[in-house]
């Protein structure tokens, strides 16, 4: 299941390490890593395979959006298809 | 994937209130029909409570994964009235509340088609279900009711008319400890729709399927967003802003509809795009017609900047489903508004200009409050001018008016949630009773013979 993850907040060390340690943790396979910061917000879209994930989808996004929580950034886990049905035709 | 457009999507439903007003499952109850009307009931809340089992569920495992809010989740049923004609007892009311506690089981928050279609002449149940209404709504709690009063094809039941001005009245008195909410559960129509989705005014028509999902997807705050970015521009800018959000906001509607109807196993109805607001800041059709340049809305250019956004609303939408249906355009609720009932307080709205935008708009006069000793002549008059303007135009048209018991001009009735709170409009003193009297049928309007 393809999935997207976008990261928000604050810049600081360890954001993207803590992510992908909740993933790796879960067994969700990244895909590709789009990382900026724009006016000053640190900005992280992955793109991720959550076919062999060892949780079911509700357990493992909790997991996911709790790992943003101790690094101050805001995390959100959607399913790929609803930006591909807004901006592709 | 681009990221801005990620962000973007996020944006617009985290910022701006995009979701999925409603997915709304609608169930034939024609198979049902049973001669005992305790057999009828019983195999009412049995096909309801089996077809519905798992709406809510699905609903809340789509809203999570794809991390766009559903808001209500709902059923509409084939109108009641044709069902309790059949039986022995003919107790409406107990057909409501058979409904009621189907929607209660399931856990669906509005349960619609507690309904009748008399446009043209009332059949036995239809009688039977009209006068039951008043006690109806003021006996269950999730039950909605809506009435066709006339049809473009049929001309206008003016019997109908004259006796729903009298149901209003007695819903409103039967829940006068509560603000008289039960006529914010009943929608009078002229060339009502049989798929749409949204309450208080959703059943199933009998040409639906036995079973079928239709999707309201709202999103006020996002083409007011869109078009603030357009500031100065010309109206052929404006339209197209506003028909390339319309177009987003309902692919995102018809994803989760194809989604939905396929983990339930039940056909994909329509997407309906309705700009419907909701009391919440940021979420306001007013809004959007202020910031095309209406100092507050109810001035004049109103009724042209809301045609524009109807028009530019439904071009988008049907560009981006397979199957656009439903009501699909802008609704003028003026309770759960912010911005409407900002613009009743400063004088810059009244029921005369709400009923010109309703002969542009996607329905018509909806959640308007009016005071409680407000004649029942005056209410079926107003129904009747709403029908007029449905029938001519080939449009659909509703009334769904509050005759707010012990209130009066000024005072304001709360309903709560997403009925919002209504400022009691006055309306004009004049008496329209000899006019509804008479009774019997408008002719239908001679465009309708297209045969």
């Amino acid at each position: 299941m393809k999935t997207i993850i976008t990261v928000l907040g604050n810049d600081r060390p360890g954001i993207v390490a803590g992510v992908a340690a909740a993933l790796y943790n879960l067994n969700v396979n990244i895909l590709d890593i789009s990382q900026t910061i724009m006016d000053g917000y640190f900005t992280m879209t992955m793109l991720v395979d959550m076919e062999k994930a060892v949780k079911p989808f509700d357990e493992a996004k909790a997991e996911i959006v709790a790992s943003g929580e101790p690094l101050g950034v805001n995390v959100r886990v959607q399913r790929a298809e609803i930006f591909d049905a807004m901006h592709k035709l | 994937m681009v990221d801005n457009k990620i962000l973007e999507t996020i944006r617009m439903i985290e910022e701006e209130h995009l979701d999925i007003r409603t997915i709304t499952m609608g169930i034939s109850l024609l198979d049902c029909i049973d001669g005992n009307g305790t057999v009828c009931r019983r195999k009412v809340y049995d096909k309801i409570t089996a077809k519905a089992e798992r709406l809510v569920k699905v609903g809340e495992e789509i809203e999570s994964e794809f991390g766009i809010p559903i808001i209500n989740k709902r059923i509409s049923v084939t109108p009641v009235a044709l069902l309790a004609g059949a039986t022995d007892d003919m107790d409406c009311v107990a057909f409501a509340e058979t409904l009621d506690a189907a929607a209660k089981t399931v856990g669906v928050n509005f349960i619609g088609g507690f309904s009748a279609l008399v446009q043209k002449g009332y059949a036995k149940g239809d009688s039977a279900l009209i006068s039951s209404i008043p006690q109806a709504l003021a006996q269950t709690e999730r039950v909605c009711s809506s009435v066709n009063v006339g049809s473009t094809h049929a001309g206008i039941n003016m019997d109908a008319v004259r006796q729903m001005g009298e149901i209003i009245k007695e819903a409103a008195a039967l829940t006068a400890d509560r603000q008289s909410i039960g006529c914010a559960k009943l929608v009078v129509f002229a060339n009502a729709v049989e798929d749409n989705p949204f309450m208080a005014g959703a059943f199933h028509g009998v040409g639906e399927a036995d079973c079928a999902l239709n999707i309201g997807v709202s999103g006020p705050g996002v083409v007011k967003r869109a078009i603030e970015k357009v500031r100065g521009g010309s109206f052929t800018e404006l339209a197209e802003t506003i028909k390339l959000t319309a177009f987003k906001i309902t692919r995102m509607g018809q994803l989760v509809g194809k989604e939905a109807s396929e983990r339930l196993n039940i056909p994909f109805g329509i997407v309906d795009l309705s700009l419907a607001p909701t009391p919440a800041i940021g979420d306001s059709v007013a809004h959007i017609l202020e910031e095309m340049g209406l100092e507050s809305v109810g001035t004049h250019g109103t009724t042209a900047a809301l045609a524009m956004l109807n028009d530019a609303v439904k071009k988008g939408g049907v560009m981006a489903c397979s199957h656009a249906g439903g009501l699909s355009g802008a609704f003028i609720p003026v309770s759960e508004d912010a911005g409407m009932i900002d613009a009743v307080n400063r004088g810059a709205l009244n029921l005369e200009k709400l009923e010109a935008m309703t002969a542009v708009c996607s329905v018509g006069l909806d959640m308007i409050a009016v005071p409680g000793d407000t004649p029942a002549e005056t209410i079926s008059a107003m129904i009747a001018d709403e029908a007029a303007i449905g029938v001519i135009n080939s449009k659909t048209t509703a009334v769904r008016v509050i005759p707010a018991v012990g209130c009066k001009v000024g005072d304001f009735v709360e309903f709560g949630g997403l009925l919002g709170r209504a400022p009691i409009m006055p309306v004009n003193p004049f008496s329209s009773k000899l006019f509804i009297q008479r009774g019997g049928r408008i002719p239908a309007p001679i465009h309708s013979f297209k045969n």
